[in-house]
């Protein structure tokens, strides 16, 4: 008798099960787009996966506010599935395979952080379905001939050669002596590889090349060794906690180096946290709301800045920037596609080539984005001790001439 | 490898006074655990995320434009009622138990707060800037910051304060009976149970100030609090329970050695080293005590 009963519960259950998995959202509802993202709203990324989400959910509303998606003579509007992966790749990929084989999902947009896009690329690649992220900058995410993910943003690599592009220059095209501190992680790693390759192509010499652990907020051990090599570039590259680190202990120590290169300082708030400690800085940045690139939707980085700011109530890092943009993308190639097939929006992805306000974008048979370089720009303080980031190189896009090299400490 | 540390008899001196001056606010951190653990047969995993709540309470004063070296008055006496909120609700439950359960249970404590913090103050990564500049030494060729000076000093006075107040006050010979022998201090009118929530509180509140320290010297995040708890238990494993100057020489020592493992070894290294350093201690002893057994035989 009791067992029957146990048997007749699981049974039902099973059905139940099967009865909700079968009723499912379809790629488009009706004139909806369903897009599906799992995004870190909390854990350690929360920060930035808010940033990331925040982006989207600007561009969703102000493509759906100017007439949405135009396919087949009809007009759809875009609404996004949000979970929370809770910064865990593991739950990522789950998610990833709950919004493709659950809830119907046939379009992705990507994660916050190059290791949660590893998760996750795998199950959208599996599936088919076309993934737009802009959030993974690992270079490995684009050797691995992975055909439905493509990035609008320029690869880790990418992010501080400009740096030693600049110092050689300086230098009167001689190779500089470059030392240099990454965290142990995917991303600083390859933005070390970057860096090695530049070294390379330059006949820079590194001296000094230190690994930083996960847990890392004690860099003095670097410093004095830089404080005795005196390299002519520091490059530090850690996330928040590296950028923070850094300058902190660099102007505890009176630390002098011509030139100091790092990642992460507007997500860390440098001048914020470290007012005039932190001048002269020199960050690598996927944008910065002074480029002068343009589109129909949000105009310009300015007006994009502003509307941001009017709708979050704070200035948006590039993190929100490159997540707009990716919308931007994902509605041109349905237009272009004029179809919701994945395989014809995947190729009309592949041959993407157009101007956002974030930047030109052109995707390599990788997937990243190869119109786009990085922008530098160096943290200037007024007499008044107010910071400002502001863009030194490439020279195209320029607001102020590089100082360099850095002051000594004891002339400051 | 890179032995630059000996090469040049600067950088020795430097490493070895970084590490002194980290090392004695590790050692006010295991100071605290020793503590417990000797009272109360607990090991907390939540030690350093205890160190972690005490960094936020300075770095919101700091936001409030308060300088963020009150953070070392107000923050222990926050933590304390903190330390005694944590013993109420779950320590309790489990003191009279093995070892094991209090592990799990710290533990658990330890994943909430990690949680309830970033939930609580964000993901990002703060700092306090106390603004107290450099001490410059041989010629400007030791630089010492400030704040790791003033953060020394003051684990150290409050180490001492603390010695004093556990021999001189009622509750410190009260602490100390009940770390000898709980049952017996029971039979002699020792309410064990206040003295249990005691020690748990003035536990926090020594993380409590080691955090204001942290904030004001390091960084501090909802998730970093893992080395702390690592570095204090290596530090109690190598001294021994209810051994003060024990603790405080392991823990300068421990100081010292991960600076040199840090030139030496590489950044990468450095709490690897101090892993290595725990196993490596943990089987000396092992084998003592089995050579000493073998000799009693």
């Amino acid at each position: 008798m009791k067992i029957n009963k146990i048997i007749l519960s699981f049974i039902s259950a099973v059905a139940i099960l099967l009865s909700t998995s079968v009723v499912s959202f379809a790629k488009v509802v009706g004139d909806k787009i369903v897009l599906g993202a799992a995004i870190s709203l909390t854990g350690k990324y929360s920060s930035n996966g808010v940033h990331t989400q925040n982006g989207y959910n600007m561009a969703v509303d102000r493509i759906n506010s100017m007439g949405g998606v135009k396919v087949g003579g009809k007009t759809y509007k875009f609404e996004i599935i949000y979970y929370d992966d809770e910064s865990n790749p593991k739950r990522a990929a789950q998610l990833a395979e709950r919004l493709i084989s659950q809830d119907g999902v046939e379009f992705m947009l990507g994660p916050y952080s190059s290791g949660l896009t590893k998760a996750i690329a795998p199950v959208t690649e599996k599936y088919g379905v076309p993934m737009v992220e802009a959030n993974g900058a690992s270079r490995s995410l684009f050797t691995k001939g992975y055909k439905y993910l493509f990035a609008v943003l320029a690869p880790a690599n990418l992010y501080l050669d400009v740096a030693i592009e600049t110092a050689v220059e300086l230098n009167g095209g001689k190779g500089v002596r470059i030392a240099q501190a990454f965290e142990q992680d995917a991303f600083s790693q390859d933005v070390r590889l970057g860096i090695l390759d530049a070294a390379k192509r330059t006949g820079s010499e590194i001296i000094i090349d230190d690994k930083l652990p996960k847990e890392l907020n004690d860099m003095a051990a670097t410093l004095v060794k830089v404080k005795q090599m005196k390299p002519d570039v520091l490059v530090v590259s850690g996330h928040t906690k590296g950028a923070l680190t850094a300058i902190r202990q660099i102007a505890e120590m009176k630390v002098d180096v011509p030139m100091l290169a790092m990642t992460h300082c507007d997500a860390a708030k440098l001048s914020k946290q470290h007012g005039k400690n932190s001048q002269y800085a020199l960050c690598a940045s996927q944008w910065h709301k002074t480029l002068t690139y343009k589109d129909n939707f949000f105009k310009d980085g300015m007006t994009y800045a502003a509307d941001f700011q009017k709708e979050f109530g704070y200035d948006p890092p590039y993190q929100s920037a490159e997540s707009s943009a990716a919308l931007l993308v994902f509605k041109d190639a349905f237009e272009r596609a004029n179809s919701f097939d994945q395989k014809k929006v995947r190729d009309a992805l592949a041959a993407t080539n157009m101007q956002t306000f974030y930047g030109n974008i052109k995707f390599a048979p990788g997937g990243q984005n190869v119109d786009k370089p990085m922008v530098l720009f160096q943290v200037m303080c007024d007499s008044a001790g107010k910071c400002e980031n502001k863009v030194v190189a490439p020279l195209k896009w320029a607001s102020a001439k590089l100082i360099h090299p850095i002051p000594k400490w004891s002339e400051r | 490898m890179d032995f630059m540390v000996f090469q040049y008899p600067m950088i020795t001196i430097q490493a070895c006074l970084d590490g002194i001056l980290l090392g004695v606010l590790f050692a006010l951190i295991a100071y605290g655990m020793a503590l417990q653990w000797g009272v109360m047969n607990i090991i907390n995993i939540a030690q350093g995320d205890l160190v972690i709540l005490g960094g936020y309470i300075a770095y919101f004063m700091y936001l409030y434009g308060i300088h963020p070296a009150w953070g070392v008055i107000v923050s222990p006496i926050i933590m304390y009622f903190v330390g005694v909120g944590i013993y109420k609700l779950v320590i309790n439950k489990v003191v009279d138990r093995d070892l094991f359960i209090s592990i799990l249970a710290t533990f658990g404590i330890s994943i909430l707060f990690m949680q309830l913090m970033n939930f609580a103050f964000g993901a990002d990564v703060v700092l306090a800037n106390s603004g107290y500049g450099t001490t410059f030494l041989f010629d400007s060729n030791v630089v010492l910051p400030n704040s790791k000076i003033f953060s020394a000093f003051i684990s150290i006075l409050f180490a001492i304060c603390l010695v004093i107040y556990m021999k001189k006050s009622k509750l410190g010979r009260a602490i100390r009976a009940t770390a000898q022998n709980a049952r017996a201090a029971k039979i002699l009118g020792v309410d064990t149970e206040k003295v249990y929530a005691a020690t748990f509180g003035i536990n926090a509140a020594l993380c409590g100030v080691a955090g204001a320290l942290i904030s004001i010297t390091f960084t501090i995040h909802p998730y970093m609090g893992l080395p702390y708890t690592i570095r204090s238990f290596m530090i109690v494993i190598v001294a021994g329970l209810g051994n003060l100057p024990g603790v405080a020489m392991s823990g300068m020592g421990l100081g010292v050695f991960e600076e040199f493992a840090d030139y030496i070894l590489g950044t990468e290294f450095r709490i690897g080293a101090v892993f290595l350093l725990l196993v490596l201690i943990l089987v000396y002893r092992r084998f003592k005590l089995s050579r000493k057994r073998e000799y009693l035989k």
